[in-house]
C-alpha cells in the first residue's frame, strides 16, 4: 500500500509541472501587455520609457526561462508573489473571494446531496416504474439546463413573486456579506446561486446513486439478506446503500473539484465577486502572476481530489494496488 | 458517470437482424427504451429545423426592425422580439444550426482524436503510455474557461475558435475511457496473431483494435454532443463564443436577457428552453444507447 501511495504521489508531480508549463507559455502567447494596459489602457498617451520601467519592475524583461524558474520555485515554496495589476500580494487578492466561492461550492454540494441520494435510491428501488422515469427525467433535465439560465429564471421568479406579495421587487444584493457578520443575510444572498449550481450537480449524483445501487442490488449478499427474511427497508438502507455509496462519493468529490473552477457563469449571473470573476479579470488584464496562481490552485484541487479518490479505491480493491 | 463508462470492457455492436424492416426495429427500440425514443424524436426534430431553417422560419434572423423592438408574443411574433426587433422564434430555429454544427464538430473531432490516441497509448504501452497519460492528465485538469479565454485572445472570437476551445478538453476524456477498453483488447490473442503476421502498427491499431472499442467510443460521442452544445451556450453567454449577429442560443441570453428580464421575460425564457430541450434530447438518446451497448447493464 505504501508503495502504491508513493507511486501515486510521484505521478502527481509531472501533472503539476505540465500544467505550469502550459499556463506559463499560453499566457505569454496571448497578445497584450500589462504595462501598456495599465498606463495607456484608457487611451491616454504613455511614455515609452515609463512602460519600459514598469516592465523592468515587474520582471517582464528577464529572460523567459528565468521568469519560468521564478514562477515554479515560488509555487514550491508557497510564495505566490504579488498581483501585477494591483501590486498587492496574491494571497490578499484571493482572501475574500476564495471564501465566497468556497462557501457557494459547499452550499451547492449540500443541496446536491440532500436531493440526490433519496431520489437516486427511490429511482433504483422502483426501477422501470413511472417514479423511476420521473426521477430520471428530472435528473437528465438537471444536466441539460444551463446553470446560468436557471440562475436568470430564479432571479426572474423572485422578482415576480416579491413584486406580487410585497409590492417591492427583490434585487440581487450588490455587496457580499460575510457569514461572520450576518449569517442570515449571507445565506439569503448565497442560497440562490447554490441552488442554481446544486441542481445540475445533484443530477449527476442522482444518476450515479441509481446506477450504483442497481448494480449492488444484483449481488448475492442482497439475495441472502432477503432470503433470511430481512425487511426490505433494512436490506436497502443497511446492506445495499452502504455498499453503493463509494462511486457516489467519488463523483461528488470530482464535481466539487470542477466546481471551484467552474463557478464563472453563476458568479456572472448573480453578480458575485468570487474566484470565477477574478479568473476572467486576471486573464483579460494580462496579469500573469495572478492567472498562474489561480490555474495552479484549480489544478492542485483537481489532482489532489483524484489522488484521494484513487487511494480510496485502492484501499477497497486490492486488485488495483497490486496491478 | 466516468466509472460507469469505464466499466465497459468489451461491448460489441449488435448486428441488426436482417429479416426486420427499419420500422419494426424502431418500434422494438421504442418499446424497450421509451425515454431514448423520446430523445431521438427531439434530436430528429432539431436536425429537421436546422436543415430547413430558411424555409420554416417566418423572418430574417439577422435583420433589425426597430419598429418592433421588444414586442410581446402575439399572433405575428409567436415568441416575441428582442431588443433589435428580431423575431425570437426565427433566431431560435436558426440557432439550432449553430448548436448542431458546434455540437457535432466538437464531438466528432474530440472523440475521434481521443479514440486513436487512446487505442495507440494502450497498444504501445510502457513508457509511451505512462508519458501520454500524464499529458492527458494536464489537459483534463486545466480549467476550460482559461483554455477558452486563451484561444479567444490568440485567435479571436468566432465559431471555429469556440470549436477548438471545446474540443481540446474532450480529447483526453475520450482517450482515457477508450484506453481502458483497449488495454483488455490488447491481451486477446488475435492482436498477437496480427503482430505475428507482420502487420504494421497503424494497421493493427486502426483495423483490429479500433473497431472493438466502438461501444465506449459511441457512448462518449453522443455524450459529447450535448455537453458541447451546453459549453458553447455558456461561452457565448460570457461573450467568448459565437458573436453577433450570428443566431446562437447562448448569445441570445447574453444580449438583453438580464437587462430586460422584468419587462420582457420572453427574451430570457425561450433561448434557455431551446438549449435545455436540445441537450435533454441528446442525453436521453445517449443514455438509451449506453444501455443498449453496455453488456453489463443488458443482462438485467
Amino acid at each position: 500500500m505504501y508503495k502504491y501511495i508513493a507511486k501515486r504521489i510521484l505521478l502527481m508531480i509531472p501533472t503539476l509541472i505540465g500544467a505550469a508549463v502550459l499556463v506559463f507559455f499560453l499566457l505569454r502567447i496571448i497578445p497584450g501587455d500589462i504595462c501598456e494596459l495599465r498606463l495607456a489602457g484608457t487611451g491616454l498617451y504613455a511614455d515609452p520609457a515609463e512602460i519600459e520601467l514598469c516592465r523592468e519592475n515587474l520582471g517582464l524583461n528577464d529572460h523567459i526561462l528565468i521568469q519560468f524558474a521564478d514562477f515554479v520555485i515560488g509555487f514550491f515554496i508557497l510564495d505566490l508573489g504579488d498581483s501585477m495589476w494591483t501590486g498587492k500580494p496574491i494571497t490578499f487578492e484571493l482572501g475574500l473571494r476564495f471564501q465566497l466561492s468556497l462557501q457557494v461550492a459547499f452550499m451547492a454540494t449540500f443541496v446536491a446531496v440532500i436531493i440526490s441520494i433519496p431520489l437516486g435510491v427511490i429511482s433504483a428501488v422502483k426501477q422501470d416504474t413511472w417514479i423511476d422515469y420521473v426521477v430520471r427525467c428530472f435528473s437528465i433535465f438537471g444536466i441539460a439546463i444551463p446553470s446560468f439560465w436557471l440562475g436568470i429564471m430564479i432571479i426572474l421568479g423572485l422578482l415576480i413573486i416579491t413584486q406580487a406579495w410585497t409590492g417591492v421587487p427583490w434585487m440581487p444584493p450588490i455587496e457580499y456579506v460575510s457569514p461572520f457578520e450576518d449569517l442570515g443575510a449571507n445565506l439569503a444572498q448565497l442560497i440562490w446561486p447554490a441552488v442554481a449550481t446544486g441542481y445540475r450537480y445533484s443530477a449527476v449524483a442522482t444518476r450515479m446513486t441509481r446506477s450504483a445501487l442497481l448494480e449492488v442490488l444484483r449481488e448475492d449478499y442482497i439475495r441472502t439478506a432477503r432470503a433470511k427474511g430481512l425487511l426490505e427497508k433494512l436490506v436497502i438502507n443497511r446492506h445495499a446503500l452502504k455498499n453503493s455509496l463509494l462511486p457516489v462519493v467519488t463523483i461528488i468529490g470530482i464535481e466539487f473539484a470542477f466546481l471551484m473552477g467552474g463557478l464563472v457563469v453563476t458568479e456572472q449571473v448573480f453578480n458575485l465577486n468570487g474566484l470565477g470573476k477574478l479568473f476572467v479579470e486576471s486573464v483579460l488584464n494580462n496579469d500573469y502572476n495572478l492567472t498562474q496562481a489561480l490555474v495552479m490552485i484549480v489544478v492542485m484541487v483537481f489532482v489532489v481530489t483524484n489522488f484521494v479518490v484513487d487511494l480510496f479505491y485502492a484501499w477497497l480493491d486490492p486488485r488495483i494496488r497490486y496491478s | 458517470m466516468a466509472v460507469v463508462t469505464e466499466s465497459i470492457v468489451e461491448g460489441k455492436l449488435e448486428a441488426p437482424s436482417e429479416d426486420k424492416t427499419w420500422g419494426e426495429m424502431a418500434m422494438k427500440m421504442t418499446r424497450k427504451y421509451p425515454l431514448g425514443a423520446f430523445g431521438a424524436v427531439i434530436v430528429v426534430v432539431m436536425i429537421f429545423l436546422a436543415i430547413f431553417a430558411n424555409v420554416i422560419s417566418p423572418y430574417d434572423p439577422e435583420a433589425n426592425a426597430f419598429e418592433f423592438m421588444l414586442t410581446a408574443p402575439d399572433g405575428q411574433f409567436w415568441m416575441g422580439t428582442d431588443q433589435f426587433g428580431r423575431d425570437i422564434l426565427t433566431r431560435i430555429i436558426y440557432g439550432s444550426r449553430t448548436a448542431l454544427f458546434v455540437g457535432f464538430s466538437c464531438a466528432i473531432i474530440g472523440a475521434s482524436v481521443g479514440l486513436v490516441l487512446g487505442v495507440g497509448s494502450a497498444y504501445f504501452g510502457g513508457r509511451f503510455d505512462l508519458f501520454f497519460q500524464r499529458v492527458m492528465d494536464v489537459f483534463m485538469a486545466f480549467p476550460l474557461i482559461i483554455m477558452a479565454l486563451a484561444v479567444v485572445s490568440i485567435f479571436g472570437t468566432g465559431t471555429q475558435n469556440v470549436i477548438i476551445a471545446i474540443t481540446i478538453p474532450f480529447i483526453p476524456r475520450c482517450a482515457r475511457v477508450v484506453r481502458s477498453s483497449a488495454l483488455a483488447i490488447r491481451e486477446i490473442p488475435y492482436v498477437d496473431a496480427a503482430r505475428a503476421l507482420g502487420f504494421t502498427h497503424s494497421r493493427i491499431i486502426l483495423r483490429h483494435m479500433v473497431p472493438n472499442v466502438m461501444a465506449p467510443f459511441l457512448i462518449m460521442l453522443t455524450a459529447f454532443v450535448g455537453q458541447a452544445i451546453l459549453l458553447e451556450a455558456s461561452l457565448s453567454y460570457l461573450g467568448l463564443g459565437v458573436q453577433e449577429p450570428t443566431p446562437a442560443w447562448g448569445l441570445m441570453l447574453q444580449g438583453g436577457a438580464e437587462e430586460y428580464a422584468e419587462s420582457a421575460p420572453w427574451v430570457a425564457i425561450w433561448p434557455g428552453v431551446a438549449i435545455s430541450l436540445a441537450v435533454f434530447g441528446f442525453n436521453l438518446f445517449g443514455d438509451a444507447l449506453r444501455d443498449a451497448l453496455d453488456p453489463k447493464l443488458r443482462q438485467q
